[in-house]
């Protein structure tokens, strides 16, 4: 059984607030899932290369490196997503 | 005439013959998703508005006398983790709840460029994490062949909609299952197409390295029609691939048909065992070769898909942080935020619904210094294990039919308080997305009055082979 602390710890790490509730849920439904993927242990080793074995193109190709012009609206609606903002900047809480 | 019961060519038609409008068209299935999705909860959001604007421009469209295409002035309706400029898109999560989509995905785009109508965007489970639909944070979807069971997941929205005529036909993504699992569960087909053959740009990320946008469809001739229209190379996303439309026709007669003996072992329904293995008959009195084949290390699939989706979807989903967009409590006083970390914390812990916290925590652990070896990294080499199974059966077959899943729907409630058993669901359709090879679900019998689907799945870019075969096939179940 994954214990409360762990739990609480790897939520910190992932930035998620959670619960008492909650924690003591993830502990049930964490340990059972982790002890589902016990069966990999069985897996064979010996493993193809990773992107060797494939069939299919496993290359990413890119663009060029270039400025696509969009349109001000694009900007404009991207901005204004933002939950907090003042003078079309999006605002943060002190960071230093 | 029903205008619901019409097909996108029967539509098409019958615009060219002047015999009705899309302004009828459009409105008749306003009308009736008005009446009926109180009842089945397909819709997250109906976008009247837009759907009777592009109505009224395809019309305008095709009154000039020219060609127009296929998918011109037929409605459609969209999940909601597909973005559409304007509307809405929420993912089925609270922290999207507000999030008005500031520019078109690529395959709304092209939908778009077709003169295509949207009726609105589909219920899905929250970030397209689930099987069922339910894990949606605003409503729960209806099998329209029972209500009491679920239309599967997590395109339930999407398959209900072209199930309970509300929508012609409908785009949903797969990540483990998510096209096919609803498409067999409420009797339509759905494809998920090869990694890469549609463009990922403006669908909301669940699992990049296994995402991909599909249609759903009343028959198979439908969804051919809507996957040749999203298809394609697209330079938004370095994924995506320039597919060739082969117009070969292949014949049933001349086909290799492999059954995976992985996928008929203990778990399965005798009834859709039954169903699937009646249509493996029909093709080989057909004349194809039926090749018994097996996928030896399939039982690792399930350990090896939510090991890589819960971490790569707790990278994805650290971009819900307070700050750029989605739900944010730094406004709220309640929440008593004091610094950044708070504003992170409290935005997401508020945010995000059970199951994308479940994945995000798994995500985060697999991802974490003294276990990445042991489950991340392990997982990714299961994961060519079981490429590796697909490359070499098709070197001897064809195709591949199995059933979509082991069960037909089941029950709502019946699996919420075990998430395991929610993931054990996948165990047929997920295999195939760790590969990234494309399949297909065919609605092939059914068990009192719900659908069962058979699962065709074929070699990477072969989509077109899969929808030959399903289309010969249809109609001889």
């Amino acid at each position: 059984m994954i214990s409360k602390e762990q739990v609480e710890h790897i939520a910190k790490l992932a930035r998620l607030e959670l619960t008492k509730a909650e924690v003591q849920k993830m502990q049930t439904d964490l340990s059972s899932i982790l002890d589902y993927f016990e069966v990999l242990k069985k897996a064979p080793q010996k493993v193809a290369d990773r992107g060797r074995a494939a069939g299919r193109p496993t290359s990413t190709s890119l663009r060029k490196d270039e400025v696509i012009k969009g349109p001000a609206s694009l900007a404009n609606n991207l901005v204004a997503l933002a939950p907090d903002t003042k003078d079309n900047y999006i605002k943060v809480k002190q960071v230093l | 005439m029903d205008l619901l019961d019409l097909t996108i060519t029967q539509l098409h038609e019958g615009f060219k013959k002047k015999q009705f409008t899309s302004v009828q068209v459009t409105k008749a299935y306003l009308d009736h998703i008005h009446k009926k999705d109180k009842e089945i909860n397909a819709y997250l959001s109906v976008t009247e508005k837009l759907a009777l604007d592009q109505a009224e421009k395809a019309d305008k469209k095709m009154s000039e006398g020219k060609e127009f295409p296929v998918l011109c002035g037929v409605p459609c309706a969209i999940k909601d983790n597909i973005l559409v400029e304007g509307e809405r898109a929420t993912a089925g999560s609270n922290i999207l709840k507000d999030y008005v989509a500031p520019y078109d995905a690529t395959v709304i785009k092209k939908l778009k460029s077709q003169g295509a109508v949207i009726l609105g965007k589909t219920n899905l489970d929250e970030f397209a994490m689930g099987v069922s639909t339910e894990n949606s944070a605003f409503k729960i979807t209806k099998n329209p062949h029972d209500i009491t069971r679920v239309p599967g997941g997590s395109s339930g929205g999407s398959a209900a909609a072209v199930a309970a005529q509300e929508a012609v036909y409908s785009l949903g993504s797969d990540t483990g299952g998510s096209i096919r699992l609803p498409a067999s569960f409420c009797g339509v087909v759905g494809l998920n197409p090869t990694y890469g053959a549609v463009s990922r740009y403006g669908a909301i990320a669940l699992a990049s390295s296994l995402d991909q946008i599909g249609p759903m469809a009343k028959n198979v001739e439908d969804c051919k029609v809507v996957f040749e229209a999203i298809c394609g190379k697209d330079p938004m996303d370095a994924t995506s691939v320039a597919t060739e439309i082969q117009n070969a026709k292949f014949k049933i007669q001349n086909l290799r048909i492999g059954v995976p003996k992985e996928y008929f072992s203990e778990g399965i329904d005798p009834e859709v065992e039954k169903i699937i293995k009646n249509a493996i008959k029909k093709a080989k009195d057909a004349g194809a070769k039926i090749i018994p084949v097996s996928l030896p290390n399939t039982k690792y699939a399930i350990a090896c898909y939510y090991i890589i989706v819960p971490s790569e979807a707790s990278a994805n989903l650290a971009r819900y942080d307070g700050i750029k967009y989605g739900h944010s409590e730094i406004k709220n006083h309640k929440s008593q935020i004091t610094n950044l970390l708070d504003v992170y914390l409290k935005s997401r812990g508020v945010g995000f619904g059970p199951e994308p916290k479940r994945r995000i925590l798994v995500g985060t652990y697999a991802l974490s210094s003294g276990y990445y070896d042991a489950y991340y990294k392990k997982a990714l080499q299961v994961r060519e294990l079981i490429k590796k199974d697909f490359i070499e059966v098709f070197k001897k077959v064809d195709v591949l039919f199995t059933p979509v899943s082991p069960i037909p729907a089941f029950k709502i409630g019946q699996k919420t308080s075990d998430p395991l058993s929610m993931y054990l669901m996948d165990i047929y359709t997920g295999p195939v997305k760790l590969a990234g090879v494309p399949a297909l679900s065919l609605p092939a019998g059914k068990i009192g009055k719900l659908p069962v689907g058979l699962q065709i799945i074929g070699n990477y870019f072969e989509e077109n082979k899969i929808l030959d075969i399903a289309s010969q096939l249809e109609k001889m179940l």
